[in-house]
């Protein structure tokens, strides 16, 4: 295969996986969501706490479509093998998301139907089944889904779909793994941790934010148990690798675990990672007056994520592999775009560092003062 | 036992886009006008320094963030459809037709997302220069998300830049500049985010009007109608010329669009148009299908029977001989897939051959019947009129509304008050007829001659599809009656 191509498709994967890890990191906007009731004890409370992931949850909702689109855009295989299969996963995973960006606008509103309370509870549906779900569908990454992709099946004029998947749960079957599970309540305790993490820099408000750095231990313990029991189970277990010449694909023993070694700059942005979530985590516990962990909890979450998302793509090894047929499992070769239109892209791509300057500017300029109760009422747009 | 696709999937499939779709278009051309009927306004507050502006701008940005964020929430599925629910489609042609979603993301809902926020929270914290970028930027985020989204539309009515590969088995994209401003894209999308402009402004006057109607606001209210009024008269007039230019671009890409639009059966020369029933003008079909009096028309049964010149010289054939040679193109794929299999190149090139002959009909090798060809004649001949004659309406009522402001008599008529208030449903249904025009003409087809919809979807039960549908049903009904509500006590509330 011709190096550029090669060259554009990790190139493509990366760009991909940087997307999926700032998803995560975003997510803290849910796990602060799910948090709502539990730190915020009063009207008031709740109010501070809903303005200022309210603030910020733009930023997600984008991440999540922009992932999608640049996941279409660049390996298409994987947009219709995966949701059109696994259809209620992201179905559910949508439906939260859609009640979630009403919820904002609407809960404080005269004449929003459904009252103040509905429009928080779906904010707190939302809090949990995004993070469980995208944790439980990036899990299936490393330990497959049940498809079958036949692209003879496009010259049968009955049935020409050429994806499809192996069994009649779409998807709700990925919870028949306890592995799959396992990662979906790590990334749910991870993003209650950045939302702690995020409320202690964003508002200030002794009482809630006291509640804050007490509630960074319940969510940090659960997510280190998990997160290190799916590593752990990860690295030892086979993988699903790929012969780059024939294009068979094979079990390998260790295979994750491999790919940190033949990638050791992977295990190092990875090792940075966990440190940057341990510190941002650990000081924002023990310091009663520091506020900036979640800088370092959430860059240390975009590493983490980039790095395992690049392990399970990079070095010969099938991103989402299928448990009904081997051979039909995706890699990166085999389910992207076509040389002309990753290029094409590349040079879309090129704008990205001036999207991201324009957010940090805009983002600063909002957050230059704290959230208070007084600047709420100052505030003409208020949740 | 044969497998075959549900037909009874493929149409909740069908009517689960119809939905959503519908759903979302109730917003999104109410964020693209407000957004410049409040910029102008913010504006005027900055170059001005006067107050009252910016109060006037912010009752306009309260209005916008509630019918916002109900767009944002029903857009998220349209996107994820094509994947969930499309899923053929998405692999058969995902190498051209995902590239314009990325970048509506990258370069669009960033830059939406971004600046929507310092509107709405930076009037203390920003300078007034840079939230007047930011109320401006957000339009223009908004705007810029429409164009490539209408790229993505317009090559699935004219598919364009791209070539089959049978290597991948998919449709692979050999020229960007071609799908990304293809003629047809750039007079859709002047023409839909224009007639967008005048949902917008047709909003404004109408709630404007409410206020003059219970006497109150009258200030906000006329300046407001004033500021409208224009924008909205800009926007219908470039709206009905670039719908000319539309109807000439369906006649020359998707003529049985325009024969059904038409409900033109039998075509011809000289062809009139039907205004309704028996009042015709005298050869205006042909003059504005082909720009010639004389200009040949073909209808449906033309266009299903074949026959007739085609303006390149060649003879237009039937339906039956395209499906012919359709079921040709897919039977020589899969001849050349199994000669490559057993490594037999001359096989191989010989089925690649037949392939290439019949490629242009590819799409037609998955049609069962040639009735299926014919889209709703009595829904699309009714939703063009109706868009068209809306259109005329609303030329004549933003220069009424324009002169009478001019004359500083728009308060006194009282009749227009209640005319402008009602205009509101007007100017939706015009936008809502539009679509259904552009939509429901290219059915079957996903993508125009190449891939209709039993060959686009995905693999799934029906019942998960129906049980899917009435849950997007229930939701965005519900959310709707809430977004009403919430738009109505406000508008009672008044400006602050």
């Amino acid at each position: 295969m011709d190096t550029t191509y090669i060259f554009l498709q990790h190139y493509w994967w990366f760009l991909v996986s940087l997307l999926g890890a700032l998803l995560v990191f975003l997510l803290f906007v849910q796990g602060g969501n799910s948090l709502l009731f539990r730190l915020g004890t009063t009207d008031e409370e709740r109010s501070l706490l809903v303005n200022s992931t309210g603030r910020k949850w733009e930023f997600t909702f984008t991440t999540l479509v922009t992932f999608g689109g640049a996941f279409f855009a660049s390996f298409p295989l994987f947009y219709s093998t995966s949701f059109g299969g696994a259809y209620w996963l992201w179905m559910i995973i949508l439906f939260s998301f859609v009640l979630q960006a009403v919820s904002y606008e609407f809960q404080s509103k005269l004449g929003n139907l459904l009252g103040k309370r509905t429009y928080q509870y779906f904010l707190v549906a939302n809090g949990v089944v995004g993070p469980v779900l995208l944790g439980a569908a990036v899990a299936t990454f490393f330990n497959g889904s049940n498809f079958i992709v036949s692209k003879s099946n496009l010259t049968d004029e009955m049935m020409p779909v050429i994806s499809q998947w192996a069994n009649g749960w779409h998807g709700l079957d990925a919870f028949g793994n306890p592995w799959n599970i396992l990662l979906g309540l790590a990334v749910f305790f991870l993003a209650r941790l950045l939302g702690n993490l995020y409320f202690i820099n964003n508002i200030r408000e002794e009482k809630l934010i006291f509640r804050c750095r007490r509630q960074l231990v319940t969510d940090a313990v659960p997510f280190l148990v998990f997160f290190l029991a799916f590593v752990v189970r990860t690295l030892l277990k086979d993988g699903f690798a790929v012969n780059p010449d024939t294009g068979l694909i094979v079990m390998e023993p260790f295979k994750y675990f491999n790919n940190l070694v033949d990638m050791p700059y992977l295990l190092v942005l990875f090792l940075i990672g966990v440190a940057g979530v341990l510190f941002g985590t650990g000081k924002s516990i023990f310091s009663k007056t520091y506020t900036r962990g979640i800088w370092f909890a959430g860059t240390g979450t975009v590493l983490v994520v980039l790095s395992l998302l690049l392990c399970v793509g990079y070095n010969n090894t099938a991103y989402y592999p299928s448990t009904a047929d081997l051979q039909s499992s995706l890699t990166i070769a085999n389910s992207c775009s076509s040389q002309f239109t990753l290029k094409t892209m590349a040079y879309v791509s090129i704008l990205v560092p001036f999207v991201l300057a324009y957010i940090v500017y805009a983002w600063r300029a909002i957050d230059r003062k704290p959230i208070t109760p007084e600047e709420l009422k100052q505030d003409g747009h208020k949740y | 036992m044969l497998e075959t696709i549900d037909l009874s999937m493929i149409n909740w499939a069908r009517a689960q886009f119809a939905l959503t779709a519908i759903y979302h278009w109730l917003f999104v051309p109410l964020t693209l006008g407000l957004a410049v009927v409040m910029g102008i306004m913010e504006t005027l507050y900055v170059t001005s320094g006067n107050e009252f502006w910016k109060r006037t701008a912010k009752f306009w940005m309260k209005l916008f963030g509630i019918n916002f964020a109900i767009g944002v929430a029903t857009g998220l599925i349209l996107e994820f459809q094509f994947g969930t629910n499309w899923s053929n489609y998405s692999w058969f042609v995902g190498d051209i037709f995902g590239a314009p979603l990325a970048i509506e993301g990258i370069l669009a809902f960033f830059m939406e997302a971004t600046f929507v926020a310092v509107m709405f929270f930076g009037w203390n914290k920003v300078s007034k220069k840079f939230h007047l970028a930011s109320t401006w930027l957000t339009g223009l985020g908004a705007t810029i998300s429409a164009w490539w989204i209408l790229v993505a539309n317009s090559w699935m009515q004219y598919p364009v830049g791209m070539e089959f590969n049978p290597e991948t088995m998919r449709n692979e994209m050999v020229d960007f500049m071609a799908v990304a401003f293809s003629p047809v894209a750039v007079t859709k999308f002047l023409h839909t985010v224009l007639s967008s402009w005048i949902v917008g402004a047709a909003f404004v006057i109408g709630v404007s009007a409410w206020y003059l109607i219970r006497k109150r606001e009258k200030e906000f209210a006329l300046a407001s109608m004033r500021v409208a009024a224009s924008v909205g008269l800009f926007a219908a007039l470039v709206t009905a010329a670039t719908g000319d230019k539309s109807a000439y671009q369906v006649a020359q890409v998707q003529p049985m669009k325009l024969a059904v639009m038409e409900a033109l059966y039998e075509g011809g020369t000289h062809e009139p148009l039907t205004v309704v029933g028996t009042l015709k003008i005298p050869e205006m079909l042909s003059l504005l299908a082909t720009h010639d009096t004389e200009g040949y028309v073909p209808g449906i049964n033309n266009i299903l029977n074949g026959g007739y010149r085609l303006p390149d010289g060649t003879t237009a054939l039937s339906a039956d001989e395209k499906i012919k040679r359709g079921k040709e193109a897919i039977a020589a794929l899969a001849d050349f897939r199994k000669a490559k299999a057993s490594g037999d190149e001359t096989a191989a090139e010989t089925a690649l051959q037949t392939l290439d002959e019949n490629m242009p009909y590819f799409g037609y090798g998955y049609i069962k019947d040639t009735k299926a060809l014919v889209p709703h004649v009595g829904m699309m001949f009714w939703a063009f009129r109706v868009m068209v004659g809306l259109g005329m309406y609303f030329i004549a009522f933003f220069f009424l509304i324009l002169f009478l402001s001019w004359k500083k008599r728009l308060e006194r008529v009282n009749w227009l008050h209640h005319v402008a208030l009602w205009t509101i449903p007007l100017a939706y249904i015009a936008s809502h007829a539009g679509w259904l025009v552009a939509e429901v003409g290219r059915q079957p087809w996903t993508i125009q001659d190449m891939l209709p919809v039993n060959a686009a979807v995905s693999k799934l039960d029906a019942g998960s599809v129906q049980t899917t549908f009435f849950i997007f049903l229930v939701m965005f009904t519900v959310l709707l009656i809430a977004e009403i509500g919430i738009m109505v006590k406000t508008i009672r509330k008044g400006v602050e």
